[in-house]
């Protein structure tokens, strides 16, 4: 396991973008990363953009509705709040903003089809919207202090986070001047400052990680800031580092394991156990080959140059009590 | 035991790459399960056992690329070298280019004037790179381009091929394959569209004046919100795509029907929980209603164990009996490691009954998890014999 970081490295962070590949589980850390930034008193909204109430299902409530909706109470007091931001609303309450325009002609829009063109096709626009949003929550201030103490975005997967990010840049070769240009860019002032940090999510696996240095490499090169690289479902060693190579060179020895085979009263003191014995001993030795695995995967993202977290595997699956365990991980790392 | 009346009929992989009627094998499932692995596995069992195969690949790792020779990107089936041809088969392998793939749709289908006009359009680029669904398209048209080259019953025999597998795009969603043609056509062909089109088809006809005033009010909001070139460019992609809107249609619906026929089958590819299990049932369940050809579940990354005997509590419970005494520390070690397997295996058992239970017919392939990843030939081939393996 990584040693705990001394430091908090993203202590000044309002937006907390969280990103990976498909299957590597970013919700579940968004959602642990979100309780752990709430933990003591304070507040974080966690926000999804994806339509696919990933949020509700973790933490077993009804579909979320297009409104901020409290989701959880985070350890030692403090609350995380839930927005399915959708683009369709999105787009709604931007033209009621806006442009002072009424439910009606919204409506009248939407069944001329405008609103789906708007948030299909027109290059760029559905992100300006769903990142709009975001960014409205993060700025939002209510007597004299922010509402939210920090902000988790559950982003759309490594792959596309750099184009979904870079609105700006997307939103050029479509608006050049205009209030969704203005939007923009002042979207962009925020996501392409200290006040954000883009996190990885990442297992110890081949194309994983390939895909978290990519998607390093893309934020780097579009300005983004990069935050934490997050390692999910990592294997504990279990084993002394040398009984593992063993059991992986096929010399651990069987009949050291038998001796506490029974003394563990598992094999019986007249039996060999050797089915037992022979089977314990094979699993040993897959697991040393995952572990050199895991091992040569970590090394690969040490030369990013970011801090990296890591959370184990847990055997149980992915429930609320689940959550809470990586929430308080993720604060005695120091992730927060 | 209560557990084997969940126990599902076992997906007989041989039979079915075997079988010459076999012409297409679709593998589907949500992203991160391992669809491109098993696509590969399967395409190149199916060459040492005699077919004539070529596999369309999306995304492929790059060693396990390399390995297939596909180092790059250029939408053209090459043959991948290494692999057994002695029972008469052969592989070809490819990996999608989608915006390549679109672009020479445009290409087909517009005079090069058109062409030229459409491909330099910011609309047109945004529709071919970030339209969701753009890959599921892109990927079903050149699944037809493949099988209308292919020696299968509705291609022309220019290429040697008699079974297409084809892995699907990384989605959210598996139904995403099916719905992405028919939702860019219903896109292409949707009422904004024909309104926008409607002044420069029909000008100058009385009635046109209300309908286009109509159409007024909406583009002066858009003209305010984007700006004004934007709605110029909307209007010369959209007139540049109506030439080709009838050749979209026909194509997406020509697709659509070859996935219905009795040669293509269907794998749903899911990994042991909830989320990829749902989406599978999503898929299956949407098969089942379109009258399409579902083959069977592989189940992939399966918690295996060599000790099904000793259960996940007495293992973590002797290993804490072990480590209270101080003694015997990698025999606790080796408990706790199968106790955490046991567990995990348990998890997703109980994951996995629940997707049999609700489809007690639908034939199933587990494959057990790996400790490494796959990246070459011979890592294919041993996933092709967990495939096929009969528990």
């Amino acid at each position: 396991m990584t040693s705990p970081q001394t430091d908090r490295p993203f202590d000044g962070v309002r937006l907390h973008v969280v990103t990976g590949k498909g299957g590597t589980g970013k919700t579940t850390v968004a959602a642990a990363l979100a309780l752990a930034l709430a933990s003591n008193g304070r507040r974080t909204l966690l926000c999804e953009v994806e339509g696919r109430q990933g949020l509700a299902r973790l933490f077993d409530s009804p579909p979320l509705p297009y409104e901020e909706t409290h989701l959880a109470v985070a350890p030692g007091g403090g609350d995380v709040y839930g927005l399915a931001v959708e683009p369709r609303a999105a787009l709604m309450e931007y033209l009621e903003i806006f442009y002072t325009m009424g439910k009606r002609a919204g409506r009248i829009l939407d069944r001329m089809g405008a609103v789906d063109f708007a948030t299909t096709i027109a290059p760029g626009l559905r992100d300006v919207l769903l990142t709009g949003k975001v960014y409205e929550a993060v700025r939002r201030r209510e007597r004299g202090r922010p509402v939210y103490d920090a902000v988790v975005l559950d982003a759309p997967p490594t792959g596309r986070i750099t184009r979904f990010l870079n609105v700006n840049s997307e939103v050029s070769g479509l608006a050049k001047v205009g209030p969704i240009r203005k939007q923009a860019d002042s979207i962009m002032s925020v996501l392409k400052s200290p006040a954000t940090a883009v996190h990885i999510v990442t297992l110890l696996e081949e194309m994983p990680v390939q895909e978290t240095v990519d998607g390093v490499a893309e934020l780097r090169g579009a300005g983004m800031p990069v935050g934490a690289v997050i390692v999910n479902q990592a294997r504990d060693d279990l084993l002394p580092s040398h009984a593992l190579a063993a059991a992986g060179e096929g010399t651990l020895d069987g009949s050291d394991v038998r001796e506490g085979l029974v003394a563990a009263g598992l094999v019986k003191s007249s039996q060999p156990g050797t089915r037992v014995i022979d089977g314990l001993l094979a699993e040993a030795a897959e697991h040393n080959e995952r572990i050199a695995l895991q091992r040569q995967e970590r090394a690969e993202l040490d030369t990013l140059g970011r801090p990296v977290f890591e959370l184990p595997l847990l055997p149980s699956g992915i429930d609320l009590g689940a959550l809470y365990a990586l929430a308080d991980l993720m604060c005695k790392q120091g992730l927060t | 035991m209560t557990a084997a009346a969940l126990e599902p009929p076992l997906l007989d992989v041989d039979s079915l790459l075997d079988d010459m009627s076999t012409s297409i094998i679709v593998c589907c499932g949500s992203g991160g399960v391992g669809k491109t692995t098993t696509a590969a596995a399967l395409a190149l069992r199916a060459a040492e056992r005699g077919r004539r195969v070529v596999v369309l690949t999306i995304d492929p790792a790059r060693r396990l690329a390399q390995a297939m020779g596909l180092e790059a990107l250029d939408n053209t089936p090459r043959p991948v070298e290494g692999i057994d041809e002695s029972a008469g088969g052969s592989l070809d392998a490819m990996m999608l280019d989608m915006k390549r793939t679109f672009d020479e749709v445009v290409e087909a289908h517009a005079s090069p004037d058109r062409a030229a006009q459409i491909l330099a359009n910011p609309f047109y680029q945004a529709v071919s790179t970030s339209f969701s669904g753009t890959s599921e398209y892109m990927a079903m048209e050149k699944l037809g381009q493949l099988r209308a080259q292919a020696s299968v019953h509705g291609g022309s025999g220019e290429q040697p091929w008699d079974l297409i597998v084809v892995d699907t795009p990384p989605s959210r969603s598996a139904l995403d394959f099916l719905d992405a043609p028919r939702r860019l056509s219903s896109f292409l062909d949707g009422r904004f569209i024909r309104l926008l089109m409607a002044p420069a088809k029909a000008s100058g006809r009385a009635y046109m004046k209300v309908f286009t005033g109509a159409v007024g009010g909406v583009t002066s909001v858009m003209t305010r919100l984007l700006g004004a070139q934007v709605l110029q460019d909307v209007q010369t992609f959209v007139a540049a795509m109506d030439t080709m809107f009838g050749g979209f249609r026909e194509r997406a619906e020509a697709t659509y029907s070859m996935l219905a026929d009795a040669g293509t089958s269907f794998l749903v590819v899911a990994a042991p929980d909830p989320d990829s299990l749902r989406e599978a049932s999503y898929f299956v369940e949407r098969l089942s209603a379109e009258d399409m050809p579902l083959e069977g579940l592989v189940l992939n990354r399966v918690a295996t164990t060599a000790v099904p005997t000793l259960s996940a509590e007495r293992a973590l419970a002797a290993a804490e009996d072990l480590e209270e005494d101080g003694a015997h520390e990698v025999t606790a070690g080796l408990l706790r490691l199968h106790g955490a397997r046991m567990q995990r295996r348990a998890r997703e058992q109980s994951v996995a009954s629940r997707f049999f239970a609700a489809h007690p017919r639908v034939p199933v392939a587990q494959v057990p998890a790996r400790p490494g990843d796959v990246h070459d030939l011979d890592g294919l081939r041993s996933v092709g014999e967990d495939l096929a393996a009969r528990a």
